[in-house]
């Protein structure tokens, strides 16, 4: 049994990301982005008989699924949490698609929210995992900037990549976000100038080159195939999916270099039945620049230690001649905690729809997306199309 | 030592004759008797062949920088007076790599590869850290 083509997306809604959650709740973030998705899909809250949600950093909770449920009187037949990071929103759409296939449910909700510099909350944040705890933070190595930090310098070791390629894909970026009205930093274009002149804060890596923490949701629906057609969008049909992991800690990764994206993409290629260069945009997770050249090396669109090069020779913007990120990517729309994951998702699903207004990729048909957890330690992949 | 305001590492059965060990001043990590892995961190089983027999070797403490990075803000607010401090991946001579500071050198002239040995920071009266310094 296969998953390709058996469902798709017909549906989404994304708030624009916020620096502070002001008096906002994750609940409701997620309540609206829900809402509004259901809404787009065209169907009714009735219609929605699978749940899947993601944790919540700013109001952390054990249940999630039922606390997410019980708050929209959502009554689902399959629901769950997927706990895969910045990964999670991707790992959604198949996880759906078997959901459907399998017969345990017929349209997913697909949703999460986060808040950030909330006020009105006084919970605790998550602890860091286990193993972590006691091995990495005692040094100083905690959450994800340090993380990266790593992997860049042993990037630029092992390959020669150099500040200036890395910082060109926050430029890029930029010039796709000065297209996105959702984007938290879209008002003015950067040079790598401006990247390499921002403070740094991890050496190799510098303010601009590193996500912004902040608030806001996003929700997509997921269902089958056949009702796909009755919706009033193009359907955007799950063609492949590949997930992999196997480590935590990046210290524990075999490779800082190589990394989980390379069987995750080989996974969701073969599914489809597609190569990398039949993908008309790719949106690769980017919580740091380095995470998307180590991605596109890993995915198969440039051979590995030559992802600095391919970004520095390629135009990654929506109109150029590898559109990469075409919503600004992370780096400028915001990470809104998982939201953050499900914007590449969204993003993705937008172009396929032809929605991408000032920033559509011409004729795009098929695409990929990467969704990526902690430290490199969780990957899933994705080949989206429209037949 | 009143005031140390890092996360410190909280033993578990495992791990603690590694933290042990470190309190005396002594690199130790853990072998399998069945398939000779060695193995950091420490665990009930080994994660190559998962065997449960796992012995406790004393080991040089000689290594290499694998990765590093110089923090130059805070990852932590108990880092907040050391910046610049380096975070490095050390890889040890037996395989394992570790995460842990280099000190006793400029931040600036650690590089990868840099042979390195530990040295044990005693920062409370509790806890010996495993840091390593140039060789």
């Amino acid at each position: 049994m296969s998953i390709k083509g058996k469902a798709a997306v017909v549906g989404f809604a994304e708030t624009k990301p916020q620096k502070s959650s002001g008096d906002r709740t994750a609940l409701g973030i997620i309540g609206e982005v829900a809402r509004d998705a259901i809404a787009d899909a065209g169907l009714e809250k009735k219609d929605i008989d699978g749940l899947l949600t993601g944790i919540a950093f700013g109001d952390f909770s054990v249940l999630w699924p039922s606390v997410v449920a019980e708050y929209l009187r959502l009554h689902p037949r399959y629901f769950s949490q997927v706990e895969l990071g910045g990964a999670s929103p991707a790992g959604m759409v198949w996880r759906a698609a078997a959901a459907i296939e399998a017969g345990m449910c017929n349209t997913v909700l697909c949703v999460v929210g986060d808040t950030w510099g909330n006020r009105t909350l006084a919970l605790k944040p998550p602890p860091f995992p286990r193993m972590d705890a006691e091995f990495d933070a005692p040094y100083g190595l905690i959450a994800a900037n340090p993380g990266y930090a790593l992997i860049a310098q042993r990037h630029m070791h092992e390959f020669g990549t150099t500040p200036q390629q890395m910082a060109k894909v926050a430029v890029d970026q930029r010039k796709n976000a000065c297209k996105n009205p959702a984007a938290m930093f879209g008002n003015k274009e950067i040079t790598v100038d401006d990247v390499l002149n921002s403070r740094m804060i991890v050496d190799p890596l510098h303010l601009l080159e590193i996500v912004s923490p902040c608030s806001g949701g996003g929700a997509f629906i997921v269902t089958s195939a056949e009702r796909a057609k009755q919706g009033p969008h193009r359907p955007v049909y799950l063609l492949g999916a590949g997930e992999a992991g196997g480590h935590c800690g990046i210290t524990r990764a075999p490779s800082l270099t190589t990394s989980l994206v390379k069987p995750a993409a080989e996974a969701a290629f073969a599914m489809a039945g597609v190569a990398p260069k039949d993908m008309h945009f790719v949106q690769p997770y980017d919580c740091y620049t380095i995470t998307v050249i180590v991605t596109l090396e890993d995915a198969g669109f440039c051979k590995k230690g030559e992802g600095g090069r391919f970004v520095e020779e390629h135009d990654l913007s929506y109109k150029g001649d590898f559109p990469s990120n075409t919503h600004g990517g992370q780096l400028s729309y915001g990470q809104p905690g998982l939201a953050g994951g499900m914007s590449h998702v969204i993003e993705g699903v937008r172009q396929l729809m032809e929605r991408g207004e000032g920033r559509q990729v011409k004729d795009a048909t098929i695409g990929y997306v990467n969704g990526n957890g902690g430290i490199m330690s969780e990957q899933c992949s994705l080949v989206l199309g429209v037949q | 030592m009143p005031d140390y305001k890092k996360p410190l590492p909280h033993p578990t059965p495992a791990s603690r004759p590694f933290w042990e060990a470190a309190k005396r001043h002594e690199l130790q990590i853990q072998r399998c008797t069945k398939c000779s892995a060695h193995i950091f961190y420490p665990r009930e089983l080994c994660p190559e062949c998962l065997a449960p027999d796992l012995q406790w070797i004393k080991v040089s403490g000689k290594g290499s920088v694998y990765s590093f990075t110089i923090a130059q803000q805070a990852t932590h607010h108990g880092f907040a007076e050391e910046v610049p401090y380096v975070i490095a991946i050390v890889e040890l001579d037996e395989g394992p790599r570790l995460t842990t500071n280099i000190t006793g050198c400029k931040p600036e002239a650690v590089r990868i590869g840099m042979p390195v040995v530990a040295s044990f920071d005693d920062v409370t009266p509790e806890m010996t850290l495993v840091k390593f310094r140039p060789a």
